[in-house]
């Protein structure tokens, strides 16, 4: 069974504005895909429905069983306790430490603390930051934020893991650094992983399927190792 | 378990975010305190003047003198009567011999003058105690209407108009009430937007990693309510050293001795109760509000 299923989707915001036409993707459970295309593609509105950060207008998101379109507010909690979500800009509370910046993830949905510390333990163990547990952010790196990020995102086992350009404000080695990561985290866990992206270098050197979107439309769909970056342009 | 772990998490989260923004907290406590002082003076008032008009109300009679011809078949026929009246809570019969016992003992003045006199001067007389004092009017002109009624009356003028005073000044302290009630709500919603806009990271976190609407609202919730509970501590010292104070000093009476005040045991424990709840109620209904329109999940 496919983990994601877009059919028919289409995103018009308020103001008349299609982010998103007729997009049609089915993901299987354990892939990584890159998704690629122009600031202003849709590619955000596509990653924020995954999410239900956004609702889709018209046609059906599926992720994990559920049905995104038509998910009540008051039921989003259940989809992304199911989904680690890694951000361009970290978003880390910076008046908690590594450690509870990635605890403060499992405290928010009720868990007891004697489960908590070798949860965060073990994710701070899988992204290199367990000597750091005592630090602030602001006495990270940014690649050591991008670091704790995932860290919280993956602390509670999920499913799916969305970053949203979590290389956007990082250098060529860091963002390979963090790639690396999460191809880890996607090998040993079997996490689907789906990375929205500009970093195309990367994407190239990664080998793995690539969704191209332009204008709101799912432009190309490259199977595993065939994405050229001169090829796309 | 986890339903007491979320409730533990909130009324904690609550009270660190009460005292990491003190200056905020102490701002609305103080404000609420002002509020709740003036509540429950406008309460203390009030109940007392309830108390008043029942007391009052409670000694306001019809007096009836019955004219000097009256026969005696008249006297059962009224007194019957009156005990079949609606608005007739009971009625004293008072005789005029019985007056002339009372008066000759009363004083030897009046024990010579009554000697010196052949006939009876007094006349006899019915107090009537009724049950609606708004309905007095009417039931003493349906006394008069007997022909062998000499007068009813009934302290015309100065009671009604002390007991419509009273009514006026009352309702106008609870709607002063309520006004007041609604302003330090309104003042502990706004602290709670304020804490919710400088929580927008973590709210913002909370949301994506899946914690659930009522443990994401429920320490906001629990801010308003403890803002409001501590907002009322200071009104309840004020209320119960303030009241007692008071009382004392005015030895129970306010200018006359009809006014009485009610006693401070138990009344200002009730007071203070009330505070506590009505502090409770603002700070939650306060905190509801702002939860709902700024913490749109």
């Amino acid at each position: 069974m496919n983990l994601i299923e877009v059919k028919n989707c289409y995103k018009v915001y308020n103001n008349g504005v299609t982010a998103v036409a007729d997009f049609n993707v089915s993901i299987e459970k354990g892939e990584f895909i890159f998704v690629i295309g122009a600031s202003g593609s849709g590619k955000s509105t596509f990653i924020k429905m995954l999410y239900r950060e956004e609702r889709p207008t018209n046609g059906s998101v599926i992720v994990g069983g559920i049905n995104v379109a038509k998910l009540r507010n008051s039921k989003v909690y259940k989809l992304r306790r199911k989904i680690g979500i890694v951000f361009q800009d970290f978003k880390l509370l910076p008046k908690l430490t590594v450690y509870e910046n990635v605890a403060f993830a499992l405290e928010a949905i009720g868990m007891h603390s004697k489960e908590i510390r070798p949860k965060v333990v073990k994710a701070l163990e899988n992204v290199g930051l367990k000597d750091k547990a005592r630090s602030f952010p602001n006495q990270l790196s940014g690649g050591e934020q991008q670091r704790v990020c995932i860290a919280r995102a993956i602390v509670n086992n999920p499913k799916l893991l969305i970053c949203d350009e979590p290389t956007g404000n990082l250098d060529p080695d860091i963002s390979q650094e963090i790639v690396n990561i999460l191809e880890n985290v996607n090998k040993e866990f079997g996490t689907t992983i789906i990375m929205a992206t500009h970093d195309r270098e990367i994407v190239e050197k990664m080998k793995k399927r690539v969704l191209y979107i332009e204008n709101g439309v799912l432009a190309k769909d490259y199977a595993k190792g065939s994405y050229k970056v001169h090829e796309s342009n | 378990m986890k339903a007491i772990r979320i409730l533990t998490r909130g009324i904690r989260d609550a009270l660190k975010s009460v005292f990491r923004n003190f200056s905020l907290s102490t701002a609305a406590i103080t404000c609420s305190s002002i509020t709740l002082i003036l509540v429950a003076v406008a309460m203390i008032i009030s109940y007392n003047i309830k108390n008043i008009t029942t007391n009052l109300e409670k000694e306001l009679t019809i007096v009836v003198y019955l004219k000097e011809n009256r026969t005696e078949d008249q006297v059962a026929t009224i007194l019957n009567d009156l005990e079949h009246m609606q608005n007739v809570e009971k009625r004293e019969y008072k005789s005029k011999e019985e007056w002339k016992l009372e008066m000759k003992e009363y004083s030897d003045t009046f024990s010579q003058a009554l000697e010196f006199l052949d006939a009876n001067p007094l006349l006899d007389s019915i107090t009537v105690f009724v049950k609606d004092v708004k309905l007095l009017k009417e039931t003493t002109e349906q006394i008069k209407t007997y022909d062998f009624v000499a007068s009813a009356d009934y302290g015309e003028g100065m009671a009604e108009n002390l007991v419509a005073i009273f009514n006026v000044v009352e309702k106008v302290t609870i709607i002063i009430v309520i006004a007041l009630v609604l302003v330090t709500a309104f003042l502990i919603g706004n602290t709670i937007k304020l804490t919710i806009f400088s929580r927008r990271g973590e709210i913002d976190i909370m949301r994506l990693v899946g914690a659930s609407n009522i443990s994401i609202r429920l320490p906001f919730l629990f801010e308003g309510l403890i803002l409001g509970i501590l907002g009322s501590i200071i009104p309840i010292l004020v209320t119960i050293y303030g009241y007692v104070l008071l009382y004392d000093h005015f030895n129970g009476h306010l200018f006359t001795a009809i006014i009485r005040l009610v006693e401070p045991f138990n009344f200002i424990f009730y007071v203070s109760g009330l505070l506590a709840i009505i502090g409770a109620i603002i700070g939650m209904f306060g905190s509801y509000r702002a939860v709902r329109r700024y913490l749109k999940i």
